[in-house]
This record gives C-alpha cells, structure tokens and sequence, in this order.
C-alpha cells in the first residue's frame, strides 16, 4: 500500500515506566524454574500510571521531536487493549494533554498487540490521502497477565507515538506498508473478563510467524526488496526469542533485530511493542538507512512498514528522551509490590 | 461525585496553564481573575513551561480519603522557572533522595478515580529530571 | 463604639464523646455559659463551626442550636473560617455588641468530628486548603504543614528536638485541665518516637481529631457589672485573612494574617508584646507554635523554637503558653477551638486559672494561615 502524497515520520517519541520486577522473582512465587525464564525483567507501570498518563507522555515526546504546533494535527489516535475507560476515549483526555483540541479527530483502536501499528496505517492513509497535514498514532499498553500464566512473565507497560506528516519535514519518510489479518483465534478476552486468555502453542506458528513472515513477504515484494536489504528490522516482541526466530525465518541478519529489540529489558508493552521498538531503532538510525518494521496483534494481523530515514533525524532525535533513558530508568520491585501496583490484590 | 467542577479545571491541570497580567506583567498560577498585584482585571492565559525545582516537600504516611493507593508519596511546593510557586505530588522518585532545590519537571498521571465505577481524575504531578543516557 | 467585656465562660470535655451529638454539645456549652453569666437568654447566638455539612450532614447550624437551647426566635447564623472558626465567630460577636447592635451575644463554638471515620475526616480538614490546587493533590492539612515545617527548618537551622517543646509544655499543661483530651504528661522523646504522619512531622506533633463546645456570653463592658464581679474585658479583636495557597506567599515560614491581625489588636489595646502575660497559641502543629511566637511580636524570626524549648512558655516562664493544654493537648475539635482558647484566658483573668496575669492574648489560626484571629482581653 502506498499513499497519494509523499509522507513520513515527523516526530516520535516514547515512554517506558521505572518499575521493573524481575522474571526470576515471578518464577520464584509461583514455583517454576527461575532460570528458564522468557525475559530478564518487565516494566511495571507506577500506582497513578495507566496508558492514558503513558500515551501522553509519549505524545509530548513526540511533539517536542516535530517542534509542532498541536493544532495542526488532524487526528490522535490511540491503540490499546488497556483502556483506563471501558467507554470513554482515551485519545480525547491525550489530545486535551498536548492542546491538539478541538478541531480533530481522535478515538481509540483495538487489534490486540497491533492497534498501535493499526493507528499507524490510520495516520499514514489520513495524511497521505490529504485529509490532514498531521496525525498522530499512539500505540500503549498497561498489559495484565493473569497470575501463575505464563502471560505474567511478560505483560508489560510501555508506550510509543508517531506523528505523520509530510514528507518533506520526515525524519523517516515512508515507502510504503502492508496489512495482513486471518481470523486466528490464538489470544483474546471476553467482555467484562480482567485478564486474558490464549491458545498456549497455538500462538507461535499459526498465529504470530504466519502473520509476520507474510506481512513481511507481501510488503518487500511490493517495495522490490528482500527482507535482509533494510539495515534494521523490528517484529513485535512478545518476548525475546519470537523476533529473533522470525528473523531467522525471514533470513535477516540477528544484528539488524538487536537495536529495536527491547523486550528483553522491558517485557511485552504489546500494543506498544512494535512502535517502541521503532523508537528505539529511530534512536540510532543513520540519515540513509532503511527500516523494516513488522507488528502482530492477536486475533490475528500484522501490519509491515517501510522507512528510510533522513537527514532531520538528527537534528530532531536530541530533543526529547530516548528509549535508552526510559529503559535505564529502573526501580526494582518485588512481587508483592507488583501485586499491589498492578491490583492484583482482592480488597 | 463531582463531574463538571473537575472537567472545569482539567485543562489548566493538565497543561499548567495560569495567567498573566495584562497590566504588569505578573505570571500566577493557579489562574486568577483579578491580579493579587496591581488589582487589573486584564488578564490573559499564561502557558507555563512545567520545569521547577522543589522549595519544600513532605512525604504523606496519612493520605486524605481516596490517595491511599499510592502511599507513602511526596507532596512539594514547586516553584517553577517562571517564578510562581505550585503545589503538587511528586512521583517517580526515590523518597530518600529529595530534597530542597532538587530540579524536578512536570508529567501528567492519575490524580485520583471515584472508585471503580467512577470518573478518573487526571492532572500534573512532578518528577525528578529525567536523566539522558 | 461600645467596649466589650465577657461576662459568662463554658465548655464541654474536649475527646470522643459518643453517645453526644453536635447539638447536644452545642447546647450544653451555650447553658454553661449561661449559667456562668446567670442568664436564661441572650439577644443572639454566633455559632463558630468549622464543617458541619461534611461531618455532620448538619447545616443550619444558628436555627438548629438556638432551638435546642430553647433561645426562641433570636438572630442567630454561623461562622465559618476552617480552623479558625471560633475566632472568627468571637470577632463578630464583638462587632454585634460593639456597633450596638445587640446587647448580649453568646458566642458558641462547636465541632463534632467523630461521626466520620479517620481518612474521611484527614479529606475535610483539607478543605480548610485550596480544594482545587492543594488538596486536590492529596495533601492532607498536616501535610501542607509539614511543608510549612522543613522550610522553616531549612531556613533558620532548626532542629525537630526544639519544636518538640510545644507539645511537650501542652501535654504538661492538660494534666490539671478537667476539660482536656489528653491529661497525661509527655516527653521528647515519645514525640520523635511517634510515627510519621507528614515527613516531618509526627503524629504527637499533631492536634487530635476530636469534638467540643465552648462559649462565652459577651455584652458591653457598662452593662457586664450588672452580672458579675469579674467581667474580662475585650482589649483588642482582629481577623485578617492571608492568600489561602500556601504556595501563593512570599514567605512560607510566617503568617501575614497573624501579623497584621496582632497588629491591628494590639493597637485597639493600645497594648504591646511585653505587656501579654499569657498566650493561647495555635498550637494544632509544633511548627504552628513557633511561627506563631515570632509573628505576634515574641519571639526573633527563626528563634520561636528555641525561645519554647528554652523553657519560656511554661508555667512560671517568661510567657506562659497554652496554659490549659493548648490544641494539642486540651484538644482541637476545629471550630470550637477558638471558643476554648477565650474561656481559658478568662479564667486566668478571671483568677481561677494556672496563670495570674492581667493581660493576655489568644491566636486562632485557620487553615494554613489564612484566616487568623487575635484578641486580646485584660482584667475589668
């Protein structure tokens, strides 16, 4: 898929709570094997956190990198499975944050771990149709893992934000993406349930490398590349071995993975994955170099995108935190503090 | 609960917006209708940046009705690069480190929710400067 | 203008009264008084009342009190300044009787804070603050004091172990006190022990949540021999508010309002610091008590706390202060406060107090400092 008007990335920006509780305390309390673990620690989002507080956070980062006046936006769209409102927007409480009201268009998207990314195909086609000069695309997540599932291991807050808009202001201007959905039924949750469920096994092969290894297929023959020709290459992170096994797949060079892949520190954000793992590659990218970035969202999709970075990303990338800062941010806390935080306690 | 009296004040607490006096210059926040100064009655809104550092703080062990979920915390009086003083909870910090004249800068979090059920306030806390890696 | 003089004192045991309600309190307080004065009716009832809607559910509290106290159809109405309620409503009682417009005044304080559980009431007494920019924040009233605390510490250097005099000189002074909460002494180091309320204040630095009455009878300084041999005459009565921010202050560590309140009194006394022989300070927290040394005129700035833990404001020092236990130890049901604080001064004027002084001072302080009470009442 390609746009009318030539287009990009004018700003971003991210945000990743302090607490972290280590994966080896959560084996520890419901007795599992504290060594074989699916990653290092997660990020645990703060008693007055939520992917409200997140996705603004997030939003005024990328505001700052796009030295934008927030009117100008068209639309702020929100994707999360962590709504702080069952009904009610979440993007309405961030565009009123950064002063992008009235005159916009704002709600929230659900796809699972991809809304972020579904946001970001909302944006890229808002802009580049010519509806809106600016939009901006959130993907956050406060995920919550059902206690002793495996889940738990990796649900994760975290957040990122995109700006769209033209190209000729992008410190990654857009090439072009891909959308691809089959009715999976590999992770969900019901209505009125507070954690989710998911088909164990079934959400490796038929759900999250069916879904990236074709949007990623489809996205490169349309572009003419091959998926090794980008210099780097981020997949959605549910933990740290899925990335580097669809890598592998795809036969692209560990190392490209390596700078956007930072569930291993964090966990899974989820609906923030793909977009802050974008961030973090934005952090280091070169003006010249090319970015595969491939999101998953259960149900089940993947959206892919193409991005060549461009000389504005260094002038623009100094001027709000990094991801590296977020990550290095950390406070350890235990279990108990983590059950408490995350209201995983019974009053 | 209360809709319209926190709907009222959300932008201003989100945003930190104050105002300035048409008439001599004084910046306020919270906002004012008549300048405690000069007694001028033109005043415009005043965008305040959100950076500050901490003139006094306390740490709350006996939260008022409704902030039990994040205690113990910080409670400050900011006073901010423009000038005026603000008071407000501090979060993401280490409670053993704070201290009078430490740099803190804004960030938006939940204030307090009415109950379950109920409206989720939001409005600006501070927090230490965030260090660049 | 009409001189004031009181002429009849009374009060309820300060403490957690259960099986009493806020009108029963108010209405034996307001016969003590009565009787006090060997009256059966007064021309109105001012009723000093901090919060009766959120404690409570109770407004109308002028109707509800003259009613129960069977004072007919009388003026009577409320007044409201946080904490400093009491002073407040003794304020315009005197205005009442002063101006000539009425007679005889019986100024009632009354609070009932105990219907409500502890953390319910910590979210009232923040009302007295800023609802929309302090307490908004979840910062309890001690906490807004406990900034009010560090700074001053940070500013003049001093050390908690001084302000520990405050409390330390209430509790001592409650001990013959009939009337007072907590009848037992205390020493520093129970006061350090306590646990955090407001880093860094400490629990027994606090005033406690609890429920009173008091009230005085009041009518002109002519007429007040007519009822008794021992009238207390009103010297000097001022209110003044502040900014009611803390934030929205020059200076945090010093009270405007009891400045210029103290001020004002002192010059309708034609009085000055050294001729007050006594204080009822507004001890609700130590820090309270040292600031409020300095800005009646007692103490050098920053020196509040060292002229306490010097031992100056005990019994038999230089400047005796809360000589029935002050807030904290006598008690501070909030709006009755300053009701406690005349009647105590009177009896010491009165001679039937701890103290003989001709001359003494009561500061009613509420919120953080914006609204403050000073009078002055001396022998008739």
């Amino acid at each position: 898929m390609k746009t009318i008007k030539d287009i990009g990335i004018v700003g971003y920006g991210a945000y990743v709570p302090m607490y972290r509780i280590k994966n080896s305390d959560i084996a520890r309390v419901w007795g599992n094997d504290p060594i074989r673990v699916p990653v290092k620690e997660k990020s645990v989002p703060g008693p007055d956190e939520d992917a409200c507080t997140i996705a603004c956070e997030a939003a005024r980062n990328a505001i700052l990198r796009a030295a934008l006046d927030p009117k100008k936006l068209g639309a702020v769209w929100v994707g999360t499975e962590s709504k702080p409102y069952a009904v009610k927007p979440t993007a309405t409480i961030v565009a009123e944050v950064i002063g992008a009201t009235p005159l916009i268009n704002a709600a929230d998207w659900e796809f699972a771990c991809k809304a972020g990314t579904e946001a970001l195909q909302g944006a890229l086609g808002y802009v580049g149709s010519g509806m809106s000069d600016y939009a901006m695309a959130i993907g956050v997540d406060t995920a919550q893992g059902q206690p002793a599932d495996a889940l738990e291991y990796t649900a994760a807050a975290g957040g990122s934000a995109m700006i769209v808009g033209p190209a000729s202001e992008a410190l990654a201007t857009y090439e072009a993406s891909c959308s691809f959905v089959t009715d999976t039924p590999d992770f969900w949750r019901r209505q009125y349930e507070h954690y989710p469920k998911h088909a164990s096994r079934f959400t490796g092969m038929p759900a999250y490398f069916y879904h990236i290894t074709n949007a990623a297929k489809n996205l490169c023959s349309e572009v003419g590349k091959e998926p090794n020709d980008f210099d780097y290459v981020i997949f959605h992170q549910p933990n740290a071995k899925f990335p580097m096994a669809a890598a592998g797949m795809l036969g692209v060079d560990k190392e490209k993975v390596i700078p956007g892949l930072i569930s291993p520190y964090i966990g899974n954000t989820y609906a923030g994955s793909a977009v802050l793992g974008l961030a973090a590659v934005f952090d280091v990218a070169k003006p010249g170099d090319t970015v595969l970035c491939v999101s998953y969202g259960s149900g089940a999709g993947s959206d892919a995108f193409s991005f060549t970075m461009t000389d504005k990303i260094d002038e623009v990338r100094n001027n709000a935190p990094n991801v590296k800062s977020y990550i290095g941010r950390r406070v350890s806390i235990d279990y108990a503090t983590y059950a408490r935080y995350r209201q995983k306690i019974r009053m | 609960m209360s809709v319209p009296r926190h709907w009222r004040e959300s932008v201003k607490r989100y945003r930190l917006i104050g105002s300035k006096c048409k008439a001599c210059g004084k910046v306020h926040y919270p906002e004012r209708t008549v300048c405690p100064l000069c007694k001028s009655r033109e005043l415009e809104p005043f965008q305040f940046k959100g950076n500050g550092k901490i003139y006094s703080y306390t740490i709350i062990w006996a939260p008022p009705e409704g902030y039990e979920y994040c205690k113990p915390y910080a409670a400050a009086l900011v006073e901010l690069e423009e000038g005026e003083i603000v008071t407000t909870q501090l979060t993401d910090c280490d409670l053993e480190k704070i201290e009078i004249g430490m740099p803190v800068e804004i960030v938006l979090r939940k204030l307090f929710a009415y109950g379950e059920s109920g409206i989720i306030v939001y409005g600006y806390k501070f927090r230490p400067v965030l260090p660049i890696l | 203008m009409e001189e004031v003089a009181i002429i009849g004192i009374g009060c309820t045991p300060v403490g957690e009264p259960w099986h009493k309600s806020l009108r029963n309190m108010a209405v034996e307080s307001t016969w003590a008084a009565m009787e006090d004065a060997a009256i059966d009716q007064v021309d109105a009832l001012i009723v000093g009342n901090m919060s009766s809607g959120n404690f409570n559910d109770q407004e109308s509290l002028g109707s509800l009190i003259a009613d129960y106290a069977g004072l007919g159809n009388i003026s009577a109405f409320k007044v409201e300044g946080a904490c400093g309620s009491g002073g407040a409503a003794f304020n315009a009682g005197v205005m009442a009787v002063a101006s000539g417009m009425h007679d005889t005044v019986c100024v009632t304080g009354v609070e009932k804070m105990t219907d409500v559980v502890g953390d319910n009431a910590t979210k009232i007494l923040a009302n007295a603050a800023d609802r929309e920019y302090e307490s908004i924040h979840g910062i309890s009233f001690v906490g807004l004091n406990a900034m009010i605390m560090r700074r001053y510490m940070y500013d003049y250097n001093v050390k908690k172990e001084d302000l520990c005099a405050f409390p330390v000189n209430s509790h001592k002074n409650a001990v013959h006190n009939k009337y007072a909460m907590f009848r037992q002494e205390i020493k520093m180091d129970a006061v350090l022990n306590s646990p955090m309320v407001a880093d860094p204040m400490t629990l027994m630095e606090c005033a406690p949540i609890c429920d009173g009455a008091a009230s005085a009878i009041i009518t002109t300084k002519e007429r007040a021999r007519e009822y008794t041999d021992t009238p207390v005459i009103v010297k000097g009565s001022s209110l003044k508010v502040d900014t009611i921010g803390v934030h929205d202050r020059k200076t945090v560590t010093s009270m405007k309002a009891t400045v210029t309140a103290a001020n004002d009194a002192y010059k309708q006394s034609g009085l000055s610091p050294s001729d007050i022989q006594t204080v009822e300070l507004h001890d609700a927290f130590s820090i309270m008590g040292a600031i409020g040394l300095e800005d009646l005129g007692f103490a050098e700035r920053g020196k509040g706390a060292r002229f306490a833990a010097e031992g100056q404001i005990g019994i038999g020092g230089k400047l005796p202060c809360c000589t029935f236990g002050g807030l904290k130890a006598r008690g501070h049901p909030v709006g009755a406060t300053g009701l406690y604080q005349i009647i105590e001064l009177s009896k010491n004027l009165r001679g039937e107090g701890v103290v003989d002084a001709e001359c003494g001072l009561a500061q009613n302080i509420g919120g953080t400092g914006s609204t403050v009470s000073v009078t002055i009442l001396g022998r008739g």
